[in-house]
């Protein structure tokens, strides 16, 4: 019989274009306070702890080395998984789901800022051979994607530039965000082209910023004090980033994890399943190419969506309500995060200004940004 | 196992004779990272000519290099504690390797010196100068348990950073 | 909790520059262990990829990258890294994937390639060090071991002759592997006059710069039952990470070991290690390592390890003793950091399957481990194998 797996505590701290004040050991003590204080635990309930990142991203050869001061996890099972919240996210499930774990902690932050050159650090993602000889800015990559997907599908340049005054738009009512702004369609489209058809209003500034999060098996929600926002799925997929053969028009690795997401949460009908959604948004344009993977519009129907205001906060279906990577921040790996902190808010009805009415269940999904084909999707829903 | 084994060996020359197709990247691969407040604290005091600890109530240790956090208990560390500059070492090398595997003809001498006024087996990695050019004057010199003190740049040299103590020498 | 069975072992030769490609590595050993376990890549779920520090193989998120060699493409992929732990971390992850019951197979591979490294893989180890108090002064992979060893021998008064032994052992024990280059018959004077890299290390002590690949397959009961055969199964998982203070700790003894092998015995129901594990695969990047985890492994008293190894308690064809290293370990078969642990459990696979051929210890073995480490002196992971 499957275990439920609840998220019992959330920590965070805000999201900021430079934090100067802090190491980053110090922002994550900060949300791994507030996380444990939520949940009502200490970091002695704990069983095992799961930390994401990449080494190039905080500048250190084997990051998993300075994971454990912070979350009081000293010679406990503490591991790091090279992959983004959500995959993070399933690896705290599937410890869960073997009966060996009870209750288990998932760390994720950023210190975007403190990368001088992080266009070459991108670059480095690349194929060594093939695709980073050109020397090119690794933004080519989502420029490339996004001609194929706008051509592919119809969508317009106007509708895409609407997901970036939409998101930017819902930030001002996030108290955590890093870049809200109120802009209008036309000086997004009249910021720099970075990738042309890609300008730079459409790419998500990176932010700063800590997440800690306690999860528990339904078995043990009876000892930990925070309200439970229950895990009814994750799933997690890698495609290819080989450029000459991807599909450079569909997300296929959301349509994979989607498919496993919705299969084990059993969900058939995902257009009327959800009360809200965070979708990856490194990119304008992928969150288009995300919500039709998703089967949350039409193949190629997303972006007149977009325009006639279906995913803003107050409509149908509230696409990142919390802001999104272009309203918070660019967090690398921990984006996700941020998405998942707001679900676990909604669904609590501790959202405030943002809350969705009667939130019952959402949808977090992830992409690991350029020059990747990975991501993942998780499904959230509170106690019935 | 009986699957039949596969992987080609090269050698470097195999490269430099151009026997093989290569391709070399070099990135700015640079960093500028936030001390924070322990840290940052700690390498302002080193341009004063200090060594800075942190000390907890919850367990009593005085820590160095100091956090704002002790991982023992968990909870905010208490109050800053100023260091000797003198310690004992924990344990030493000689080193005839540089960084990128090249020969050095002196030695260098990494160390864990444990230093006074922080708790027992509180060390910190540096470096033990004056203590002689080869393997066997070092042995002869150095040895676990040695008392040893500071040498400091002097302070208009100092930059706020690990290396404006140039080494520990023994006492 | 599913039990979970290991049904198929693959690698590829360790060498110092591989002509392959870390894909083509990945390949090699993924298709060498499908093989193995009469499975093709529609049999397998998900896969577990590792591989240690980015900075080798110089490609940021490297798994992204080598996740088609490794047949990840389309289906689930996690890189457990835990610097050099990974390989067993890899197969311990692998194990949580279907014990949770996500996935009824998972293909678990691990590759590093080190020699792109320029100008030489040592150097992307600095990085390993503290950015404040560390880096700046000029900091060397080496010198954490050294200072390490130094400290043990100081402690618990071990001879450098002891020491030397652990690498006359394990490089006389590669000669029968077949993916190894390194296998020799030294003697203990050869390692003592090899020269002085950090003192007390000596080159002859520590494991080379490697390029390879390793790959098992896993399975549930279900799954595995099909397969009619005699199973090999994971008993029990452990793994545990110190403080990155790693300059406020004694290094004579590795506590993180200790955990993560007490967390493994728990697991499996094992009360009294010595009796109970007939084989063992400690980590030996460095000849007292291997001697330094078997205490923490509790298979040897604080300190006696050393004493054993002269006594022949560890050597490959001992009938009272517990074997360590039959396969050579790092010292003998080579190096290819996040690879060479899961080497080491695929050997507990092959001692335990009876596939060992020249390197199949003489004693009867029913239940093995091996334990790989990481970090700055951090982590600790361990699996246990049995029949």
């Amino acid at each position: 019989m499957k275990e439920k797996v609840a998220i019992v505590g959330a920590g965070f701290t805000s999201l900021r274009p430079v934090s100067p004040e802090a190491s980053f050991r110090e922002l994550i003590f900060e949300a791994a306070v507030r996380a444990y204080e939520d949940a009502g635990l200490t970091p002695q309930d704990v069983d095992s702890f799961v930390s994401i990142g990449e080494d190039y991203q905080d500048g250190t050869c084997i990051m998993d080395e300075y994971t454990p001061d912070q979350l009081g996890a000293v010679q406990r099972p503490v591991h790091t998984i090279s992959g983004d919240g959500v995959a993070g996210l399933g690896v705290a499930w599937m410890l869960i789901q073997t009966g060996q774990f009870r209750v288990v902690v998932l760390e994720g932050h950023s210190k975007a800022s403190n990368v001088r050159h992080p266009a070459h650090v991108e670059a480095m993602a690349l194929d060594p051979s093939f695709a980073r000889v050109h020397g090119w800015h690794p933004s080519f990559v989502a420029g490339l994607e996004m001609r194929r997907y706008l051509h592919e599908t119809g969508t317009t340049e106007e509708q895409v530039a609407r997901v970036a005054v939409k998101n930017k738009y819902n930030a001002l009512k996030n108290p955590i965000a890093a870049y809200p702004a109120r802009l209008s369609a036309e000086q997004v489209l009249g910021s720099r082209p970075v990738a042309e058809p890609l300008r730079e209003l459409e790419m998500a500034p990176t932010a700063d910023g800590a997440f800690v999060f306690v999860l528990a098996a339904g078995s043990e929600l009876e000892r930990c004090q925070g309200r439970p926002v229950f895990v009814d799925s994750v799933a997690w997929i890698s495609d290819t980033c080989n450029l000459p053969t991807r599909d450079w028009s569909r997300a296929v690795y959301t349509e994979k994890a989607a498919a496993q997401a919705y299969q084990l949460a059993r969900i058939r009908e995902p257009q009327s399943a959800f009360s809200f959604a965070e979708i990856d948004d490194t990119f304008a344009y992928k969150e288009l190419q995300h919500l039709e993977a998703l089967g949350l519009a039409e193949r190629g129907a997303a972006g007149r969506r977009v325009e006639e205001g279906f995913f803003d906060a107050d409509g149908p279906l509230p696409v990142n309500v919390s802001g999104g990577a272009l309203g918070c921040g660019h967090l690398f790996e921990a984006n996700p995060l941020r998405g998942l902190l707001e679900a676990v808010l909604q669904l609590r009805g501790q959202a405030g200004p943002r809350q969705v009415p009667r939130a019952r269940r959402g949808l977090i999904c992830s992409w690991r940004s350029v020059p990747t084909a990975t991501g993942g999707v998780a499904v959230l829903s509170r106690r019935k | 196992m009986d699957v039949k084994l596969r992987g080609t060996a090269l050698r470097e020359d195999d490269f430099r004779s151009g026997k093989v197709l290569a391709a070399e990247w070099r990135g700015k691969i640079d960093y500028r990272w936030d001390a924070g407040v322990a840290i940052g604290q700690f390498l302002n005091a080193l341009k004063e000519g200090r060594l800075l600890g942190r000390k907890c109530h919850g367990c009593g240790r005085t820590t160095i290099p100091p956090r704002m956090f002790c991982e023992k208990c968990f909870r905010r560390s208490d109050e800053w504690v100023v260091l000797k500059d003198t310690g004992r070492v924990n344990t030493f090398s000689v080193s005839f390797v540089n960084w990128d595997a090249s020969r050095r003809t002196t030695p260098q001498v990494p160390a864990v010196i444990e230093i006074d006024g922080a708790s027992p087996g509180m060390g910190i990695l540096h470096l033990i100068g004056d203590v002689g050019t080869t393997l066997e004057e070092v042995l002869a010199k150095v040895r676990v348990g040695l008392p040893v003190q500071a040498v400091w740049k002097p302070p208009e040299q100092r930059q706020g950073e690990i290396t404006d103590i140039l080494h520990f020498r023994p006492l | 909790m599913q039990k979970v069975a290991v049904l198929g072992a693959g690698m590829t030769r360790f060498v110092r520059r591989s002509l392959e490609t870390g894909r083509e590595l990945c390949w090699e050993a993924a298709s060498a262990a499908l093989e193995d376990a009469g499975l093709t890549l529609e049999d397998i779920d998900c896969v577990v990829l590792t591989s240690a520090p980015d900075a080798f193989d110089g490609v940021h998120m490297k798994t992204e990258y080598l996740l088609d060699g490794a047949g990840a493409k389309g289906k689930p992929m996690v890189r457990p890294y835990v610097g050099g732990g990974s390989g067993v971390m890899a197969a311990n992850a692998g194990w949580y994937h279907v014990a949770s019951g996500r996935f009824r197979t998972c293909l678990v591979v691990a590759e590093e390639r080190m020699s792109p490294t320029q100008p030489h893989p040592q150097g992307a180890f600095n990085a390993i060090y503290d950015q404040f108090t560390e880096r700046p002064l000029g900091v060397n992979l080496l010198w954490i071991f050294s200072l390490e060893m130094m400290r043990y021998m100081q402690v618990y008064d071990i001879p450098l002759e002891t020491i030397a032994k652990v690498a006359v052992k394990n490089k006389r024990n590669a000669l029968g592997h077949p993916a190894s280059q390194l296998g020799a018959e030294l003697t203990v004077e050869e390692v003592l006059k090899s020269e002085v890299m950090a003192y007390p290390v000596m080159r002859l002590m520590v494991s080379p710069v490697t390029d390879g690949a390793v790959a098992l397959v896993l399975a549930n009961e279900k799954f595995a039952r099909r397969k009619g055969r005699k199973h090999v199964w994971v008993e029990g998982v452990g793994w545990a990470l110190d403080t990155s203070y790693w300059t406020n700790r004694d290094l004579c003894y590795p506590e993180y070991v200790e955990k993560a092998a007490l967390a493994a015995y728990k697991m499996a129901g094992i009360t009294n290690p010595r009796e109970e594990i007939h084989v063992a695969e400690p980590y030996d990047p460095f000849a007292y390592k291997e001697l330094h985890h078997l205490e923490g492994l509790q298979l040897a008293d604080k300190g006696q390890a050393p004493r054993l190894l002269e006594q022949g308690f560890w050597d490959r064809d001992t009938t009272t003793g517990i074997p360590a290293s039959p396969s050579g370990g790092l010292l003998g078969v080579g190096n290819p950091i996040a690879a060479a642990a899961l080497m080491k459990v695929a050997e507990i696979y092959w001692q335990l399957s009876g596939k060992a051929g020249e390197r199949q210890v003489r004693r009867n073995v029913k239940r093995g481990l091996a334990q790989a480490w990481g970090d700055l002196m951090q982590v600790g992971t361990v699996i246990i194998l049995g029949v």
